[in-house]
């Protein structure tokens, strides 16, 4: 008959040795994967096909020409609404506020005009963003508020 | 003369306790901040910079990112493409598969990821190549840019 001892219980070690080295294996494949994504927006631009375009229902009021002209190097040169020369995209904004007769009041509405934005084929991207940043609302600078202007916004067909 | 005894001295056993905790919650932290899901964000691309960039409301329903690096490089997919042939074959690839899951090719948005340097008339071609196989709906990405707040003395 065996006696058992009560008193004598074995004593279990915790091996801490392997869970310790998949932590970190863990913790170098999320360091080596990790990257900073910066946020990033859109900004819709309508490019209905030739045929969709021409089932679309006229327009009530015509259509804003907004032209940027470019050098060779994609350097931004001239800046036109509808034929009138602009000196930069803010007055283009203040232009195109008098336009949609911009109150800036809280939970404006973006106006139902179209805006064509017809560039040079070398202009650099940077200038077109710019543009419909321009054309399509602003940040009030003191209440932090996003007011829209105009929001369909298409390219004008493509010329090099 | 007196003998010292040569004692093996006690293994120390360090507490492990705050190694384990400080790493588990680096562990947390990066797999928080880990996003997969905005794997199509190539770093060769620096996007331009706007105010009004806010990410949208609501996600796409089916999208489809085509970015354009400086030098005229083309990715989509995972793939690089120098021409817009490469480009029109790999769209066409997508949207039979779009087809198959009997989604309209007609409500997907192409998102165009390009390079503040690029040339617009590039933009162009590849929004034309897309509309050639029918995508109509298409959004440029810039990146959030900070709002200048206005200072007291202006």
């Amino acid at each position: 008959m065996r006696i058992r001892h009560a008193g004598r219980e074995d004593t279990t070690e915790l091996q801490m040795t392997p869970m310790i080295d998949i932590v970190f294996q863990l913790l170098v494949f999320f360091v080596m994967t990790f990257r900073i994504a910066l946020p990033e927006g859109d900004f819709s631009i309508q490019m209905p096909s030739a045929s969709a375009s021409a089932t679309l229902e006229p327009q009530t009021s015509p259509t804003l020409q907004v032209r940027l002209k470019a050098r060779a190097d994609g350097e931004l040169t001239s800046i036109t609404l509808d034929g009138t020369s602009m000196s930069d995209f803010t007055d283009l904004q203040q232009r195109i506020r008098r336009i949609v007769r911009d109150s800036a009041g809280p939970g404006e509405s973006g106006s139902d005009r179209e805006v064509e934005i017809d560039c040079d084929y070398h202009l650099k991207y940077d200038y077109v963003i710019q543009a419909i940043t321009a054309i399509s609302g602003y940040v009030d600078p003191e209440t932090r508020t996003p007011h829209k202007l105009i929001e369909r916004i298409r390219f004008a067909p493509l010329q090099k | 003369m007196r003998f010292y005894e040569s004692k093996t001295a006690p293994a120390s056993k360090g507490d492990l306790t705050p190694m384990i905790d400080m790493t588990f919650q680096l562990i947390a932290f990066f797999m928080l901040l880990v996003n997969f899901t905005d794997a199509e964000q190539d770093q060769r691309v620096r996007l331009p910079e706007s105010i009004l960039a806010v990410p949208p409301d609501e996600p796409y329903e089916e999208r489809l990112t085509i970015q354009l690096a400086s030098k005229d490089v083309i990715i989509f997919a995972g793939s690089e493409f120098s021409s817009l042939d490469q480009l029109s074959r790999a769209l066409l690839v997508e949207k039979q598969i779009l087809e198959a899951r009997e989604k309209k090719v007609s409500d997907t948005t192409i998102i165009i990821r390009a390079d503040r340097e690029s040339k617009t008339g590039k933009v162009q071609e590849i929004i034309q190549a897309c509309q050639t196989l029918e995508f109509l709906k298409f959004a440029l990405r810039g990146k959030q840019a900070e709002v200048r707040v206005r200072s007291p003395s202006n």
